[in-house]
């Protein structure tokens, strides 16, 4: 008979411990929550699936997660191929490089509030610099404290200008790593630019760009900082996002049964949506 | 088809990278080009590719001024010393890439491809990625794009240099036939004097950015126009010394005279002498008589030939002969040269006399 040994599981223990602190007993709190009704005074009455039901049935959860796809559709359609642009147009060597990457780091390292707030008083039509100059200079009625559009426009703008840089980093790193000999074979073999792209530069990025989209999507997906301190959802409903949304209803109204449905559902579509994108753009590896 | 060079330079940051250089290539035979790590082989090659730019000069292709075209019009092909494919294409896909480039018919492809990796026994793995062939499928992978392409010139830059031995030797046989009769002009450089010897048609000697002399390569190897060309086609290192020449004596210091009716007419003075490691024996021959004594610093045996680096006063020699000797490292052991064998060059380099098999 084999000696069995129970020893492994004792060094797996602290990072059990780890886990179990920091994500099961929040989420499990969360599905306490998400299938009990309660009035207050710590007093909770079982109420199955009612709230997912509710959920899945609501307009206004609808409305918020169509908002929030919309969003983020927009956002990748513009940051994935602007950032493998700035990425190609970038210098490979020389004094240019260690500038142009700070630069483009530079963004990502403000906090995501100072981000909202520096846009949000960037904006204001009156006395932010872009809002006047929008108004006056250009002569385009621009408020995004009215107007659903501005407001859309500006949370993409500063998402665009927030974010790009993670994509440019990305892609250049993979760029960087083509060595020179590929580029010469596919000048010999004729090859135009868009081939050398298509053929050789793309398919050399695609693992990076994998991750890139992957990180865009969830972060874009779960944006709530920069929008609550920009428009805090309005005018309107007009940028209330499922984030936005969640916490007016867990916060705002306290409904607490209702929000853990919900937060359990966002949770669901995000990891959903993540593990389909990662297992397609991942299939064809192992062989 | 021929590759005419004329006078063509390469600078880099104000740094002459290869000097003006005029050669003529032909077809239906390999030039090869001859040279140490940083000669300016590759140099030479990537501005006959057009993949960098030349400072001065001009290059021809069967009479076309080919100097301001770009590489991808230059209709060329190039096999890189470290395999260079395409990582995620099929080798199908590689082989086919530059035909699918310049838009030929799918069947013709097809026809094109299996020629090309039917002469490098590639069919199995038609259908493979690169990463799952052996180095030597990977590098038959890159000669067989070259071959499929037919391009007017192959330039094949150390392709077998990180192949393993025997691979090496079973592809450098091969090389020859691959390309016989398809009207390429095949430019090989090597950094070994036997893979001249054995493919050459013609070889040129690079030494610093300069081409030290061009020629058949049989001729060449015979009769060096320098020393420097000299020194380049010898492996084993060539012997060189000095020699103060008087008369039809020719004296090497306190080490050796002795009388050489073939370098008489040749003005008194200093000159340099060289000679091939195997003119220099460790036993007298009936041609080998000049006795040299030197200090025996390192030897090598490679199985039927042994080979001794002994001390002399202008610098260490080598011999290399057959058989097995039993040097004693240290001891002072005595040489014998081959006085008709002796090669004599001017104190600028130039050959004066000599120039033996």
């Amino acid at each position: 008979m084999k000696t069995q040994n129970q020893k492994a599981w004792f060094f797996v223990l602290p990072v059990l411990l780890l886990v179990a602190f920091n994500a099961l007993i929040p989420m499990m709190t969360v599905v306490n929550y998400s299938v009990q009704e309660t009035f207050g005074n710590n007093v909770f009455f079982w109420h199955g699936l009612g709230w997912f039901e509710d959920l899945l049935n609501s307009e206004r959860f609808h409305a918020a997660l169509g908002r929030q796809i919309l969003f983020t559709t927009i956002i990748l359609l513009i940051e994935i191929p602007l950032g493998i642009i700035i990425a190609l147009s970038m210098p490979r060597q020389g004094f240019w490089v260690p500038v142009c990457l700070v630069l483009m780091a530079l963004p990502m390292l403000i906090p995501w509030n100072v981000v909202g707030a520096m846009w949000n008083i960037f904006a204001l039509p009156d006395i932010g610099l872009l809002g006047y100059l929008m108004n006056t200079t250009l002569g385009v009625d621009y408020d995004m404290t009215q107007d659903p559009f501005a407001a859309w426009a500006t949370i993409i703008t500063m998402d665009v200008w927030h974010w790009t840089s993670l994509v440019v980093l990305l892609s250049y790193a993979g760029l960087v790593s083509i060595p020179d000999a590929y580029y010469q074979a596919a000048k010999i073999d004729g090859a135009s630019s868009w081939s050398v792209f298509r053929y050789i530069q793309l398919p050399k990025m695609k693992q990076v760009l994998t991750i890139a989209i992957l990180l865009r999507f969830m972060d874009s997906f779960n944006i709530y900082t920069e929008v609550f301190v920009m428009t805090g959802g309005g005018p309107g409903n007009s940028t209330t996002f499922l984030s936005i949304d969640l916490v007016k209803i867990a916060l705002g109204q306290f409904d607490l049964g209702p929000a853990a449905a919900m937060s359990l559902i966002y949770f669901a579509i995000t990891l959903l949506v993540s593990w389909l994108f990662y297992t397609l753009m991942t299939k064809d590896e192992g062989k | 088809m021929t590759i005419t060079l004329n006078q063509i330079t390469k600078v880099v940051a104000g740094q002459t990278h290869i000097k003006p250089t005029s050669l003529t290539f032909q077809t239906g035979h390999f030039n090869v080009l001859l040279g140490e790590t940083g000669a300016g082989k590759t140099s030479l090659i990537k501005l006959m590719a057009g993949l960098d730019p030349i400072a001065a000069g001009t290059i021809e292709m069967d009479g076309q001024d080919v100097t301001k075209l770009s590489t991808q019009k230059r209709n060329i092909s190039l096999v890189h010393q470290f395999f260079v494919n395409y990582p995620h294409m099929t080798v199908f896909d590689n082989i086919a890439s530059p035909l699918k480039v310049a838009g030929m018919a799918k069947s013709e492809i097809q026809g094109r491809v299996e020629e090309a990796a039917d002469i490098l026994q590639l069919r199995p793995m038609l259908h493979r990625r690169p990463h799952e062939l052996s180095g030597g499928q990977q590098q038959r992978t890159a000669l067989a794009r070259a071959i499929a392409k037919e391009s007017r010139a192959v330039f094949l830059d150390e392709p077998l240099a990180n192949l393993d031995y025997k691979l090496r030797e079973e592809l450098r046989e091969q090389l020859p036939e691959l390309f016989a009769g398809r009207g390429a002009v095949v430019v090989y450089a090597t950094s070994e004097p036997e893979e001249a010897l054995l493919l050459g048609g013609s070889t040129a000697l690079m030494d610093d950015g300069n081409v030290a002399q061009f020629g058949p390569t049989a001729e060449i190897y015979r009769k060096p126009q320098t020393l420097t060309a000299a020194k380049v086609f010898s492996d084993p290192p060539i012997n060189v010394a000095r020699v103060t020449k008087m008369g039809s004596k020719l004296i090497m210091g306190d080490s050796a005279r002795w009388d050489s009716a073939k370098m008489k007419d040749a003005p008194d003075g200093d000159y340099h002498i060289a000679v091939r490691p195997h003119h220099v024996t460790p036993k007298p021959t009936p041609a080998n008589t000049v006795a040299l004594k030197g200090q025996v610093l390192v030897t090598e045996l490679s199985g039927s030939e042994s080979s001794a680096h002994f001390a002399m006063p202008d610098g260490n020699w080598v011999s290399l002969s057959h058989g097995v000797h039993p040097y004693q490292v240290g001891e002072d052991h005595p040489f014998y040269l081959d006085p008709s064998a002796c090669m004599l060059f001017a104190e600028d380099g130039q050959v004066v006399a000599g120039g033996a098999v």
